[in-house]
Formats: C-alpha cells, sequence, structure tokens
C-alpha cells in the first residue's frame, strides 16, 4: 500500500515535467474533479434531512484524503457560495474506517448562519466542496476509558456520535452515560438512531432533556442524573453558556483534568497582543489595530483581499508568511516573531508593528 | 505641473477633476458589489477550456499516423491549438489573475499569491516590474520601464542615439522572442549596466528565471519531442510555431496598449502631489483601446479594454465591456479623449512611431498630442527612487527569502 502511494506520487512528479508550471492534477481534474491532490476536495453524495433543520450530508473524498480521522474530531469544508469560497468546519459524525470511500458531516442551520442553511437546504448531490484534514483534541482515546460521562447540547451531539459509532462498530461499548439537551424532541439530531443503540448497549444511558419545556440543564442535578460524574471522564460540547457552567462546575470540584471541551465558536481576546501597525507588504497597504483585532480582519478592514477559511484556526487556509514583527496568537498567548514564519491570520493579533507578505 | 496641467485636462476645474475620480470610484464600488457566480463560473469556465485545448494541442502532436497528409494536418492543427492554448493562458488567464482580478473568490488555486504562468518570466518577478512600476507609473518617462521594454526608443522626449538606428530590427527581436523579453523586464538591464543594481538581488532573480525558463525549454524542446518518438523535429517545430504564435501576438497586444496616437507620456513632474483622481486621469490618457469581437477580446486579455483595465487593474476582465460604457460616457461628459481603433490601426500607428522615433526628431514629425515637456535624457529610477506606492494597485511581491538571510 505503501509504496504503491509512493510510486504514484513519483508518477505525477514525472508528469509535471509535461504539465509545468501547472500539476498533472489540474488536467487530471478535467476529467473527474475528485482526481487532484493538489487541494483537498470531495464531492457530496447524498444529503440525509436529520431533522427540520439539521442534514447529515455523506461526502466522497477524492484524492489525498486519509480515512484515519479520530472519532471526535472535525474537519474543515469549503462551499462556493455566490461565487465564493466559504469555510466552516464541522466534526465528522461517521466513525473512522481504514477503507471507507465516504465520510459524513452533520449540519445544524443556525438562523443567522448564511452557510450553514445553505449546506443543510441548497447542496445538491454532485456539489464539489474542499476539504481541509481532520483536526481536533476532542477525541475518544484508544483504549476507552472504562466509564464515560458526555454532556452535549444541540448539535454538539455530531463529535460525541462519532465516538458513539465507534465504539459500536468496535462492539465494545463501555460504561457509557449520555445527557443530551435539545430544544424540542422534533429537533433531536439522531434521536432514532440513538434509541437504537441504547437498546443495543446495556451499558449505554441516555437522558434526554427538553429544554423548550424544561429549561437548561442545572449542573446542581448532575448528581441525580450520573451520581458517579466525579469518576468519570467527561466530555461537553455545545452552546457556549452551557459550556460555561459546565467548566465552572469542574473547576469547583477540582476536577478540570477529567473534562474535555469542544466549543463551536472561537473565544478569542483573554491576552490579547499589544495591536500596531499591521503593514500588507505586496499591496503596500497598511492599517493602526488594537491588541483585540486579528490580522485577518485588519487585512480585511485595510482591503486586502486576505484569503480566509474557517475563521477560528483550524483549516490553515489565511495561512500568510510574517516577514517581521511579532504577533500572538489570542487562543494561547504563543508569540511567533521570526522572520518569515507561517502565521495564521485569524487568529493572530499584533504585538508591536509588524508586517505580512501579502 | 501637475496632470492637471496637461493640455487635455486644462479645462476641467480640480473639483471637476475630483468629481470624476468619485464617478470612477463608483463605478467600482458598484462592481465590487456584483461579483458573484456568474464571474466565478466565467474564469472557471475559460481555465478549463484553456486546458482542453492544451491537452488536445499535446494529443494530438504526439499522436503517431502513417500517411504524410495526415501527419502534416495533424501537425497544423496541433500547433494551432497549442498557440491559442497558451495564448489564452498568458493573456486572460495569467495575467488577469496576478492582477488579482479573481481574488475575491478566495479560491487557493486562483489566486494573485501563487499563480505561475506558462512563460518564461517567473510570477514573483512579473508582478513587481507589471503590477506596481508600469501600472502606477503608467507612460511615465523613467519611471515605466514598458516605454520600450528598455530596448525602444518609444518616445520623442527620449533622446537620440546613433544605436537607435537598428530598431527596426530591434523590434522585430523583441517580437519573435517577447517570452523572453519580459523575463528579463525586472531584472532592469539598465540598472545593471550602470552599475547600480543590488549584485544579491540580481544573482536570485537570474536563478529564478534560470529555473523557470529552464522548465519550460525542457517541456516543449525537449520532453514532449521525446516522447513523439521518430516524429520528434515536427514535434519540436509545432511546439516552437505556437510559441512564436504566442510570442507575437501579445506583443501587438501590449504594444497597442500605450502606443497609439493619442496615448500620452508623462514627466516626473507630473507626479507630483497626484491625487487619486489624477491617478485615474493619467491612466486614461495614457492608455488606448482596441474594438474587436468577443472573441478577439478573450485572445488579448481583455487589453482591448486597456483604459478600463488601468483604472481597475483587479476588477475581473470579463466585466470590463459594462465598464467601458460607462467610462466612455464619463469621458464625452468631462471631454476627454477615448483613444480606441481597429486593432490593425492601433497597431499600425505604434509600429510607426517604433520607425519613426529610430531616427532623431529633426527628421520625423510628431503624430503623438503636443509633448508635455521639453526633450530631457530621463535614465531609469530604482524604487527606492520612486514615490511612495500607490495603494489601490495589485500585489507584488519581492521573494520571502531574501529578509531572512
Amino acid at each position: 500500500m505503501a509504496t504503491g502511494t509512493i510510486s504514484w506520487q513519483k508518477v505525477r512528479e514525472a508528469g509535471s515535467k509535461l504539465t509545468t508550471p501547472l500539476h498533472p492534477d489540474d488536467y487530471l481534474r478535467l476529467v473527474n474533479p475528485l482526481w487532484s491532490a493538489r487541494e483537498l476536495r470531495g464531492r457530496v453524495e447524498e444529503v440525509i434531512p436529520e431533522t427540520e433543520d439539521a442534514a447529515t450530508l455523506v461526502i466522497r473524498p477524492g484524492w489525498g484524503w486519509r480515512y484515519d480521522h479520530r472519532p471526535g474530531q472535525y474537519v474543515g469544508i469549503g462551499v462556493q457560495v455566490e461565487g465564493r469560497f466559504q469555510w466552516r468546519s464541522y466534526s465528522v459524525s461517521s466513525p473512522p474506517r481504514r477503507r471507507g470511500r465516504t465520510i459524513s458531516i452533520t449540519v445544524r442551520a443556525m438562523p443567522e448562519g448564511k452557510l450553514s442553511a445553505h449546506l443543510v437546504n441548497g447542496l445538491a448531490p454532485g456539489t464539489i466542496v474542499r476539504l481541509a484534514l481532520p483536526e481536533g483534541d476532542f477525541v475518544l482515546p484508544d483504549p476507552p476509558p472504562a466509564r464515560m460521562l458526555f454532556l452535549v447540547g444541540g448539535s454538539g451531539i455530531t463529535p460525541v456520535m462519532a465516538m458513539l459509532r465507534t465504539l459500536d462498530r468496535r462492539g465494545s461499548m463501555p460504561d457509557v452515560v449520555l445527557h443530551y439537551s435539545s430544544p424540542t424532541p422534533e429537533r433531536m439530531i439522531f434521536r432514532d438512531e440513538l434509541a437504537a443503540l441504547e437498546e443495543r448497549h446495556p451499558r449505554l444511558a441516555v437522558h434526554r432533556l427538553h429544554t423548550d419545556t424544561d429549561g437548561m440543564l442545572e449542573m446542581g442535578k448532575l448528581d441525580a442524573i450520573c451520581p458517579d460524574w466525579r469518576d468519570r471522564d467527561t466530555w461537553a460540547c455545545g452552546p457556549g453558556p452551557m459550556l460555561d457552567a459546565i467548566h465552572e462546575h469542574f473547576e469547583e470540584a477540582g476536577l478540570e483534568d477529567r473534562l474535555h471541551l469542544e466549543r463551536f465558536s472561537l473565544e478569542l481576546g483573554g491576552d490579547g497582543g499589544e495591536g500596531g501597525t499591521v503593514t500588507f507588504r505586496n499591496s503596500g497597504k497598511s492599517v493602526d489595530v488594537d491588541g483585540a483585532t486579528t490580522v485577518l480582519e485588519a487585512g480585511e478592514q485595510a482591503g486586502v483581499g486576505m484569503p480566509y477559511g474557517c475563521r477560528m484556526g483550524i483549516c490553515h487556509t489565511c495561512t500568510l508568511t510574517l516577514v517581521s514583527g511579532r504577533v500572538r496568537d489570542l487562543r494561547n498567548g504563543d508569540e511567533y516573531d521570526q522572520p518569515n514564519e507561517q502565521v495564521q491570520t485569524c487568529v493572530t493579533a499584533a504585538v508591536g508593528d509588524c508586517t505580512l507578505d501579502i | 505641473m501637475a496632470i492637471a496641467d496637461v493640455q487635455e485636462y486644462t479645462h476641467l476645474t480640480d473639483d471637476e477633476v475630483e468629481q470624476l475620480g468619485r464617478e470612477l470610484d463608483a463605478i467600482r464600488a458598484e462592481v465590487e458589489e456584483s461579483r458573484g457566480a456568474a464571474d466565478a463560473a466565467y474564469i472557471n469556465r475559460i481555465i478549463k477550456l484553456q486546458r482542453g485545448l492544451a491537452a488536445a494541442g499535446r494529443v494530438t502532436l504526439m499522436a503517431g499516423t502513417q500517411s504524410r497528409r495526415t501527419r502534416k494536418a495533424a501537425l497544423a492543427t496541433g500547433a494551432t491549438l497549442l498557440g491559442v492554448a497558451k495564448i489564452l493562458e498568458n493573456m486572460e488567464i495569467g495575467h488577469n489573475v496576478m492582477h488579482g482580478q479573481w481574488d475575491w473568490m478566495n479560491d487557493p488555486e486562483i489566486h494573485s499569491s501563487n499563480w505561475e504562468w506558462d512563460t518564461a518570466q517567473p510570477a514573483e518577478q512579473w508582478k513587481h516590474s507589471h503590477n506596481y512600476v508600469h501600472h502606477q507609473f503608467t507612460n511615465v518617462l523613467g519611471h515605466d520601464n514598458d516605454i520600450g521594454y528598455g530596448i525602444l526608443r518609444m518616445a520623442r522626449e527620449q533622446k537620440w542615439h546613433p544605436a537607435n538606428l537598428g530598431q527596426p530590427v530591434y523590434n522585430a527581436l523583441l517580437a519573435g522572442l517577447f517570452q523572453w523579453g519580459v523575463a528579463l523586464h525586472d531584472l532592469d538591464l539598465e540598472a545593471i549596466r550602470k552599475g547600480r543594481k543590488d549584485p544579491k538581488e540580481m544573482k536570485r532573480q537570474l536563478r529564478q528565471i534560470a529555473r523557470k525558463g529552464r522548465n519550460q525549454i525542457l517541456k516543449d524542446y525537449v520532453v514532449y519531442p521525446a516522447l513523439s518518438g521518430p516524429q520528434w523535429k515536427s514535434t519540436l517545430k509545432a511546439n516552437a510555431t505556437a510559441n512564436l504564435a504566442r510570442n507575437l501576438w501579445s506583443y501587438m497586444i501590449i504594444f497597442c496598449g500605450h502606443f497609439p496616437d493619442g496615448a500620452l507620456h508623462f514627466t516626473e513632474e507630473e507626479l507630483e502631489d497626484e491625487t487619486r483622481a489624477e491617478w485615474y486621469l493619467r491612466q486614461m490618457l495614457g492608455s488606448a483601446n482596441f474594438e474587436g469581437g468577443t472573441a478577439l477580446h478573450i485572445l488579448s486579455g481583455s487589453l482591448g479594454f486597456q483604459i478600463e483595465h488601468h483604472l481597475f487593474p483587479d476588477l475581473p476582465s470579463n466585466r470590463y465591456p459594462e465598464i467601458a460604457v460607462k467610462v466612455r460616457a464619463l469621458c464625452e461628459k468631462y471631454d476627454i479623449p477615448y483613444t480606441t481603433g481597429p486593432l490593425h490601426r492601433q497597431y499600425g500607428q505604434a509600429l510607426r512611431t517604433i520607425m519613426k522615433l529610430s531616427l532623431p526628431n529633426g527628421m520625423t514629425g510628431s503624430d503623438q498630442p503636443e509633448p508635455p515637456s521639453p526633450s530631457v535624457d530621463r535614465s531609469r529610477k530604482t524604487d527606492a527612487e520612486r514615490p511612495v506606492r500607490r495603494k489601490e494597485l495589485g500585489g507584488w511581491s519581492r521573494g520571502s527569502s531574501r529578509e531572512a538571510s
């Protein structure tokens, strides 16, 4: 398998002598859009409605995709909307299968989310999308711990579903408690599949909460839902306020280490940069920004045609070369100041004056 | 002295010039806001067509045929397909993508920052010499190296030298070897001759050109002929023909952009304190269009709309026809010349200028509008000597490795 891949790579390299300055892939994709490893892409094979506002997209990835994502990871997906590629990240809901042919992501349309609505309602099978390789630490450990607790809300179920499906496929379901909040029973994604899983695995317990009628999960009630939660490894994914409450509760109990959190939206800020003048070398444009403005936003303010993707530090589409100066990663405070360092513009802010190569 | 002192504009007050600038800004804003799926489909369609033509041309040339007659037909067809593909690639695709016309699509495969074109000049160097130097200093003597490409005397204000007598020959050579002339463009031979070029930068650029040029030569003159087996000779000839055709075509189109009668030259003094509106004015007066059908415009990279292209170098080329209608109306409204004509006439005028200026001024009369200033020796400028660059222009880069070393 490995040698086959290498020789195929060599064939393509040799072929580039014929197609320079393009790659052989640039011609092959005329025959089949998936025959290109220049940029990862995939074809939407199926759109399966899950609820009124959520759908599962079954995507067949093209060359260069390895079916080795870890259950719980997310992928970037770029879809052309009105001529422009818009990127978002979604958890892969299908379990990893080395010999797989498709992956699936489950998308819920947000009232204000232009792209998610487009994905759920407007994406025809056959559409070619761009993909970014799976990423994320919100994953199922291998081997899984003996006792697990999942606290999920809304579409926070998708990464957890990938984990449950993996455990189901392996036939080794540990002691699992899943608490799943959703506004109404109808909006509960995967509700039938979860019921079937529950029936098949006596060690899986699912608690359902319908927040429209019952209100949000109160952390004080956790002891009633799952009395031994302190002894479990916990994974939580859902809306921000819910995660904040969970985080606080675990912190008070001194159990932060056992909690794995995944947020849908990027939380920047905290220790921002100092701000400064950000200069974009090729266009000669520059703009003064404060320490909370990302380099990407700075470029957009200055009118530079900045490349961007997920806007949350996942897909690396926005990566540019920092020519001089220093930027700080708003997620963790890491600083980058080497000349010609590659930086992700969507999650970094200027620490003093800096110059980027665009 | 400023651009507004040029004869064609003296009837306009400062306020009128600014008003014209605002109207042009409005045209830009309208196009920027309305870019969408149809525009994206256009460039994707052209790219697909171009790659299809190139592949068909290569395959036709390599395919073995028995009879001599069919071989000849295959050769002619293959060379034509390949020539058209190369023209499309350089003009409507490469030139426009590298101007950033399609960056708004956020498509990493069609983006000015990483596009490399099918010609000898490295994209990075072109973006400096063309996007920056030529588009900012359009037709400014001593600044715009596109005036004669450092080889031809194209303005009466340039000092005559006996070597200029050879212009008809240089011109023919430039036309036939155009891609190599362009390849050396950003090196700035004049600066090298005068010993003003940074030797490190020169070496870096030469290496870059050598690498790119080698791949181009290998492809057309070694690898494809070798793959054609016993027909290697005819494939080589066909490839050379396609390259020559592309060279002649792009040379001709490019010389129609700024050298027909009516396109003015400017002096450094006119650059002083130039406002954005005055920059627009200089682009309009320094450029010339030509007329023709849709196919002609696409094959010429939409440079028949040179005036519109110089006003808005980074707007998608497929929108130039509609922009042209508005720009022309503005020219009428403000009583500004809008230089245009059929392709043969525009090129004929440029050619006449090349021939005439091989002689000293005293021996020929001027076809151009009155020169804005008396004749002076104007040697070329380095970036350091040029004024601060204009922010509205497309990208250029100077190798990311330089600062590191």
